[in-house]
């Protein structure tokens, strides 16, 4: 993985958080125009914080995290407003996958306990998510291996450029 | 040998495996990939990353249909991206007139037995062909199109069995929705929904499609029917007879988890803002005023779902502060509609009858709430901000709930206009 150890700020949201809060449809029009799109990201959901967010802040959902449309978009202006990954209790299947596909750490773990503002750790690598304001370690469910192995490789098209086609291992 | 669920059996066909089982990694060979005008352009882009000139999945389909024709100079422009890219790639293009991707799809490209991949999350609407269709974001869509192969765990499946029929005044949609309030909007994720049953034996292919089109309200991967005869009538009936061939299950395929429903005791059914499984039945809503009706979308816009509506609506007109939008799912549809003379029972009710596309129900244009009005529609999305306006509260309900409400001006079970 590029980076293993992501630090910075919860900014944090509920349950059911969906494509439509992260890159709403009315503007559609700036879904080719992305660093415009992102000066809105999270919007409908807490419009305050695209303009606040910080380089390495962390976006803390709660349950069903992304639901909704396949927008890859969604994920790809959190990346490039700034997060450093996305925690959540769980997340709706494609807005995981399109996060992983895209570079953008995905991870589901127990959330409640984490305060807003709260300094956050994440060791990749030790699979866990420490916070710093309230000394609690919180492990994360481990990424399946293919989406470690897609994550390493800096995401999908660079996976398969790399490869030339899928080497993915198996369960 | 190995008793497999439908979806086990599609995938492992196109993974070259006899046997797939729950959780496997596959690649597997694509049949069907699609993108629409939100997803395309940045679908093209990730193709040119990939450095490849061609689209080699057999079927790839670029369709213009979330902003229809463009009401924007960036939407424009990012349209004639995807009709450059069609143009030089191989890729086929359904341009601004033609209609809603998934309607589209069911009448022209997926056939059973297919994997069908698409940036659009609810292509899961042709799983009701007996195919394995799922949605996925732009860059999984742009490797599908141009190395003709895609990776998926293979699903657990949940058996819907479905048991007697709908009643008068009552719709699959009334049903889907019954499942996603029992289910849960996150009770299905990462499953494959697996409908069956005589009460899926006897629903007509229009009910099946909006079934399998709102899988994904409930979190699952995919939607799947068997192809049967009502298949091989519907294939016929889009010119496509020698496409069909039937699948099922095999008897004995294990499934994570049986839900069963009871067709016949379903009644007209309500999605509350602002999520899918905020149901309750129509009847305990009468009261909430409504100021905008949308009929139509990939969920509810065939010509089945215009019928009902017409049945309703007839002599009828809407209630002065209720405007009502009418927007077929395809131009066949339209046509079609125009032939039987729908069109003019809904102009004359007060209807708006838009080109097709899926413009008001994602909020780009044709149709967007004003600061705190309520719309009833027949799509299956419902959450905040949905219909442009972040302002604005949306209920969820079938084509006839959606007529019956609109002549009423407040939520109405349509049972009480038949």
């Amino acid at each position: 993985m590029s980076r293993e150890l992501l630090r910075g700020k919860a900014w944090l949201f509920g349950d059911d958080i969906s494509t439509d809060h992260i890159a709403p449809g009315r503007l559609f029009h700036l879904r080719t125009n992305l660093p415009e799109l992102a000066k809105h990201v999270l919007e409908d959901a807490r419009p305050e914080v695209a303009a606040r967010l910080a380089p390495g802040d962390l976006i803390v959902g709660g349950r069903n995290f992304g639901l909704g449309s396949s927008r890859e978009h969604a994920p790809r202006i959190i990346k490039l407003a700034g997060a450093g990954a996305v925690l959540a209790q769980s997340f709706a299947r494609i807005f995981f996958r399109n996060a992983i596909n895209i570079g953008l750490p995905a991870l589901q773990c127990d959330t409640s306990g984490i305060g807003e503002q709260d300094e956050l750790e994440v060791d990749l690598i030790a699979g866990e998510v420490r916070d710093l304001s309230t000394g609690a370690v919180i492990p994360f469910v481990p990424l399946p291996p293919v989406m470690v192995t897609i994550l390493s490789d800096g995401g999908l098209v660079a996976h398969v450029k790399k490869h030339g086609g899928f080497a993915l291992p198996q369960g | 040998m190995t008793a497999l669920t439908l979806a086990e059996k599609i995938l492992a066909a196109h993974a070259g495996l006899e046997a797939v089982v729950p959780g496997q990694i596959v690649v597997c060979a694509v049949d069907v990939a699609i993108a629409q005008d939100g997803t395309g352009p940045l679908a093209i882009q990730q193709i040119e990353e990939l450095g490849v000139a061609t689209v080699k999945a057999p079927t790839c389909v670029f369709f213009i249909d979330h902003a229809a024709p463009a009401p924007r100079s960036e939407l424009a422009n990012a349209q004639q991206t995807i009709r450059a890219f069609c143009a030089s790639s191989g890729a086929t293009l359904s341009d601004v007139e033609m209609g809603v991707c998934h309607q589209r799809v069911a009448e022209s490209y997926a056939k059973p037995g297919d994997l069908v991949i698409g940036a659009d999350s609810h292509t899961c609407t042709a799983g009701a062909l007996g195919a394995f269709a799922t949605g996925m974001g732009s860059t999984d869509i742009a490797v599908g199109m141009a190395g003709g192969q895609t990776w998926l765990r293979v699903p657990e499946t949940f058996r819907v069995a479905v048991a007697g029929e709908l009643r008068d005044g009552v719709e699959a949609k009334d049903l889907i929705l019954t499942l996603i309030g029992r289910l849960g909007a996150a009770g299905a994720t990462y499953k494959a929904l697996e409908f069956g049953g005589p009460g899926i034996d006897a629903l007509p292919m229009p009910g099946r499609f909006t079934l399998c089109n709102m899988a994904v309200e409930a979190g699952a991967k995919a939607g799947l029917m068997p192809s049967d005869e009502t298949t091989r009538a519907y294939l016929a009936g889009e010119g496509r007879e020698e496409a069909w061939r039937p699948l099922a299950a095999d008897p004995g395929a294990a499934y994570e988890r049986l839900v069963q429903l009871d067709a016949g005791a379903i009644v007209p059914t309500v999605a509350k803002p602002h999520t899918v499984d905020n149901t309750a039945p129509a009847a305990e809503l009468k009261g909430t005023r409504v100021d905008q009706v949308l009929i139509g979308t990939c969920t509810n816009g065939r010509l089945a779902d215009l019928r009902a509506a017409a049945r309703l609506l007839r002599g009828r007109r809407r209630a002065a502060h209720t405007r009502l939008i009418i927007t077929p799912a395809s131009q066949a549809v339209a046509r079609a509609a125009a032939a039987e003379g729908l069109l003019d029972v809904f102009w004359d009710a007060g209807a708006v009858v838009t080109n097709p596309g899926c413009g008001a129900c994602v909020g780009i244009h044709e149709g967007i709430l004003a600061d705190g009005e309520v719309c009833l529609s027949t799509a299956n999305r419902n959450f905040h901000g949905r219909m442009g306006n972040p302002e604005a509260s949306i209920y969820l309900g079938s084509p006839a709930t959606a007529a019956a409400t609109a002549v009423a001006g407040e939520i109405t079970d349509p049972r009480e206009l038949l």
